[in-house]
């Protein structure tokens, strides 16, 4: 960031081989200097040109990938302080504990609770990320057993919560496949910790007893040439981590480096909806990754949901296609509903189409994405466009009635709608949870 | 090394709204910077949590909330005394038995029930119309006056019923809540409007419609942060502090009402959870008073805010 594209066009090899995935060098020049791509795509950079891209290019938050393959997350490369003035780039990854004073059978029960923390929502699924190991035993044997357990069976990769070298070691000689990461350095095991990381090519989770104590422990296990670096500001509680976690986010948009890594966050109320809330102040306030204790699906569903509310763009509302969707193999006497493209409306409207039993086909107008009341205070709702979708959507040669429901919030714009479609319009519940026993009652063939 | 901390330093301040009368009275709003960060400025008041009292059974309420309140909920003054046992900082009367398609209560019934409930408990009062403009801006100079002295909130005034709501809250002494659908500029213009009648700002809480977890929260909570911000940069038409109404929108969804979700974990701890991590996010976008439903939501909440308000040295 702040080069031009010329400015790290210069430094390429201009040899337009396609490697990086862009048609030309200057294309890649391009991407790189608007955020799109980072340096590194490129395998032909001479160790100048990389030097001077990885520092004058890297975002005020260095990407760090936790993890291989699928089950591989990145964290960090964030670049504002608040959602509204662009948008959150990577979601703070959430990682449940499992300790290793647990026996072998608990340990693998408990990851496959972690397996099954997974939720479907507005048509995507979203779960937790990582699982941390943690060394309560303070045995290295017993730490790298549980690890190598924990990286067998979890469907997501590995933290390794251990200030002891030998324990990580150990534990790295069996999971390193997976790039778990490692947590962590302190003053007085960096060395090691930094050696390790670098010979297993992991990264390192870095932690101060404050932020100056931070700042100068980053540096040193950068300057051991280390650069998946993340931060630990030592502070667990709420409002100090809060602090800690501000500043640290500003430090890195000031391009302070020693600060410019993503952070860990570690959530320790032993009241279990106090942990929930507290979790919530990490995920919406700078945290990299959050780590907590618990298996509970009502407590990371809602998690979860404040991390998709708070990392969705705020330019761009989730919208779905406008077109027919058929849900449980409609024929030609099944129902059609009227709603909006909006992702949640929609959403809302095809599980309780789906939970009535009753096949039947829905379509979403194009409103841009807004739901239904928004959509239609904006005009953008209207008798005529719901017409027009009605006419344009081919529903009229799916079906042979003529009969469509619209939402209960919109029962006035029914008359209308009668006169521009021709089609006969029931005015269904305000609410979509409503259609299973509105569909039995008024959905007569 | 040292590090050299980045701290703000903002011209703004949130206006001081107090509600209530002394002994009792409460305050909200006051920080001069963004929300907990105490190492910047000065946060004065912790955020504020009302409970919701209806002035008639409330209808479709799930069991996890109903059984919240057994025996008081046919009872508005009962009822009242129980969310003040239950830690409220406030009492929020709802009333909702005003609706023109519900009991159609008239002014002279929701004015009653105003007094009752006032005369019953030392909390601060918040005092809600039905929601239907028309109907609200009726009941409410009713209310207002039945009520008069007392330093109650009283809403919610909208673009469309603000100046026989504004002239009551002038005449009767009470505070007043502006509320617009989650856009900035409206929120401004209303509180502009209603402090042109002559009510002050720091008499005014503005109500964004916040929606929950799930259901349009991300619009209340970069509206709220956004207000914040500009409150601390000097703008004193969006520092009247946020009013919001969690409660009624959290136990609206899904989440909270479905018993079954399919691998959504207990219903009562998830419906809790939602009501209170919807309430703790607003609360670090910048909101200063939290209209809740469920006690033990509260409960987890202002255990939350205790947290967040303890000082820490840095
Ligand atoms: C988030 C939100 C916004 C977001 C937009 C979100 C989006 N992508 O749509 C923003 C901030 C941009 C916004 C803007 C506006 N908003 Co707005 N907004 C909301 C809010 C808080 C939540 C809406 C939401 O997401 N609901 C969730 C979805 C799932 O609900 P839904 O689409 O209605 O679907 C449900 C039902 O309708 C039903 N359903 C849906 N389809 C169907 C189909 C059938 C067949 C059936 C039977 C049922 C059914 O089931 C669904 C689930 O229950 C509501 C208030 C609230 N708390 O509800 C106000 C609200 C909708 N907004 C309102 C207004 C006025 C506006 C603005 C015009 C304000 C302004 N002056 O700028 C603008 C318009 C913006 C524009 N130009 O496009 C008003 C509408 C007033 C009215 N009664 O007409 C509301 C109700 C707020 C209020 N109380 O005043 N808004
Ligand atoms: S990989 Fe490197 S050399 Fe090849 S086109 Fe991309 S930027 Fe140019």
């Amino acid at each position: 960031m702040g080069l031009t594209g010329l400015e790290i066009f210069k430094q390429l090899p201009k040899t337009n081989c396609r490697d990086c995935g862009q048609t030309t060098c200057l294309a890649f020049a391009m991407a790189v200097a608007t955020g799109k791509a980072v340096p590194d795509r490129c395998p032909h950079l001479s160790e100048a040109a990389r030097d001077f891209l990885g520092s004058a290019s890297a975002p005020p938050v260095m990407p760090v990938k936790i993890g291989a393959g699928s089950k591989q997350v990145e964290i960090g490369n964030e670049s504002v302080l608040f959602r509204h003035d662009k948008r959150f780039e990577n979601p703070t990854a959430i990682a449940v504990t499992v300790c290793d004073t647990l026996s072998n059978g608990e340990i693998a029960a408990r990851v496959e609770r972690i397996n099954g923390l997974v939720f479907e929502r507005v048509g995507q699924v979203y779960k937790v990320d990582l699982v941390a190991v943690v060394n309560s035993s303070g045995n290295p044997g017993r730490f790298a057993e549980a690890a190598k357990i924990a990286a067998e069976r979890a469907e997501f990769a590995l933290i390794l919560v251990s200030e002891d070298p030998a324990a990580i070691e150990a534990a790295l000689d069996c999971t390193a496949d997976g790039r778990p990461l490692v947590c962590g350095a302190n003053a007085a095991n960096y060395q090691a910790m930094t050696g390790l990381a670098g010979r297993f090519g992991v990264p390192l989770a870095v932690r101060g007893a404050n932020l100056e104590e931070l700042a100068s422990l980053a540096e040193k296990v950068a300057a051991l040439g280390l650069r998946q670096i993340v931060l630990d500001s030592g502070a667990r509680e709420t409002a100090k981590v809060l602090a800690d976690q501000t500043q640290i986010r500003r430090q890195a948009l000031k391009k302070f480096r020693p600060l410019g890594y993503p952070t860990i966050t570690f959530v320790d109320h032993e009241d279990s909806l106090q942990a929930v809330l507290q979790a919530g102040v990490y995920v919406a306030k700078y945290a990299g990754v959050v780590v907590l204790d618990t298996v509970e699906p009502a407590d990371l569903l809602a998690l979860i949901t404040l991390r998709l509310n708070l990392y969705t763009d705020p330019q761009k509302p989730p919208a779905v296609e406008s077109k027919v969707y058929e849900i449980l193999n409609p024929g030609k006497d099944s129902p059609v509903y009227i709603t909006t493209n909006f992702s949640l409306t929609y959403y809302s409207v095809a599980a309780d189409v789906e939970a009535s039993r009753v096949p039947g086909y829905i379509l979403p107008v194009d409103t841009d994405g807004t739901s239904v009341l928004t959509a239609w205070s904006a005009g953008k709702f209207t008798p005529e466009k719901i017409a027009e979708a009605l006419n344009s959507s081919g529903i009229a040669e799916k079906v042979s009635h003529r009969r469509v429901i619209i939402p209960g919030a919109l029962g006035v714009l029914s008359g209308r709608l009668q006169e521009v479609s021709g089609w006969e319009v029931l005015v269904g519940p305000r609410e979509s949870s409503g259609i299973p026993s509105f569909i039995k009652q008024q959905w007569k063939t | 090394m040292a590090v050299a901390m980045v701290k703000e330093r903002w011209p703004g301040r949130v206006m001081e709204l107090v509600i209530g009368r002394e002994p009792h009275a409460v305050k909200a709003g006051g920080e001069s910077t963004l929300p907990f960060l105490h190492f910047e400025g000065e946060i004065p008041n912790r955020p504020l949590a009302a409970l919701e009292v209806w002035d008639v059974e409330p209808e479709g309420w799930p069991e996890t909330l109903a059984e919240a309140y057994p025996g008081v909920t046919r009872d508005p003054v009962a009822w009242a005394k129980m969310c003040e046992d239950c830690g409220a900082d406030l009492i929020c009367l709802r009333l909702a038995g005003a609706h023109p398609e519900g009991k159609n209560a008239g002014p002279a019934q929701a004015a009653e029930t105003a007094r009752a409930v006032a005369a019953a408990v030392n909390r601060p009062l918040i005092v809600i119309g039905c929601g239907v403009e028309e109907k609200d801006e009726e009941i409410l100079p009713a209310v207002a006056g039945a009520i008069a002295g007392q330093n109650a909130l009283l809403g919610c005034a909208t673009m469309n019923n603000y100046k026989k709501i504004t002239e009551a809250c002038l005449s009767y002494g009470h505070g007043i809540i502006a509320s617009t659908p989650l856009d900035i500029n409206l929120a401004k213009q209303l509180n502009i409007l209603i402090n042109e009648t002559g009510i002050p700002l720091d008499r005014i809480a503005f109500d964004p419609i916040v929606g929950p977890l799930g259901y349009g929260f991300e619009y209340a909570y970069s509206i709220i942060e956004r207000a914040r911000l500009s409150a601390l940069s000097g703008d004193r038409m969006l520092a009247t502090p946020v009013i919001c109404f969690v409660g009624q929108e959290a136990w609206k969804t899904r989440e909270a009402r479905s018993e079954d979700g399919g691998g959504w974990g207990d219903q009562a701890r998830r419906a809790i959870l939602w009501e209170a991590l919807t309430a703790a996010g607003l609360a670090l976008a910048g909101g200063s008073i939290f209209v809740l439903s469920h006690p033990a939501s509260l409960n987890a909440f202002k255990k939350h805010l205790a947290a967040m308000m303890k000082p820490f040295t840095c």
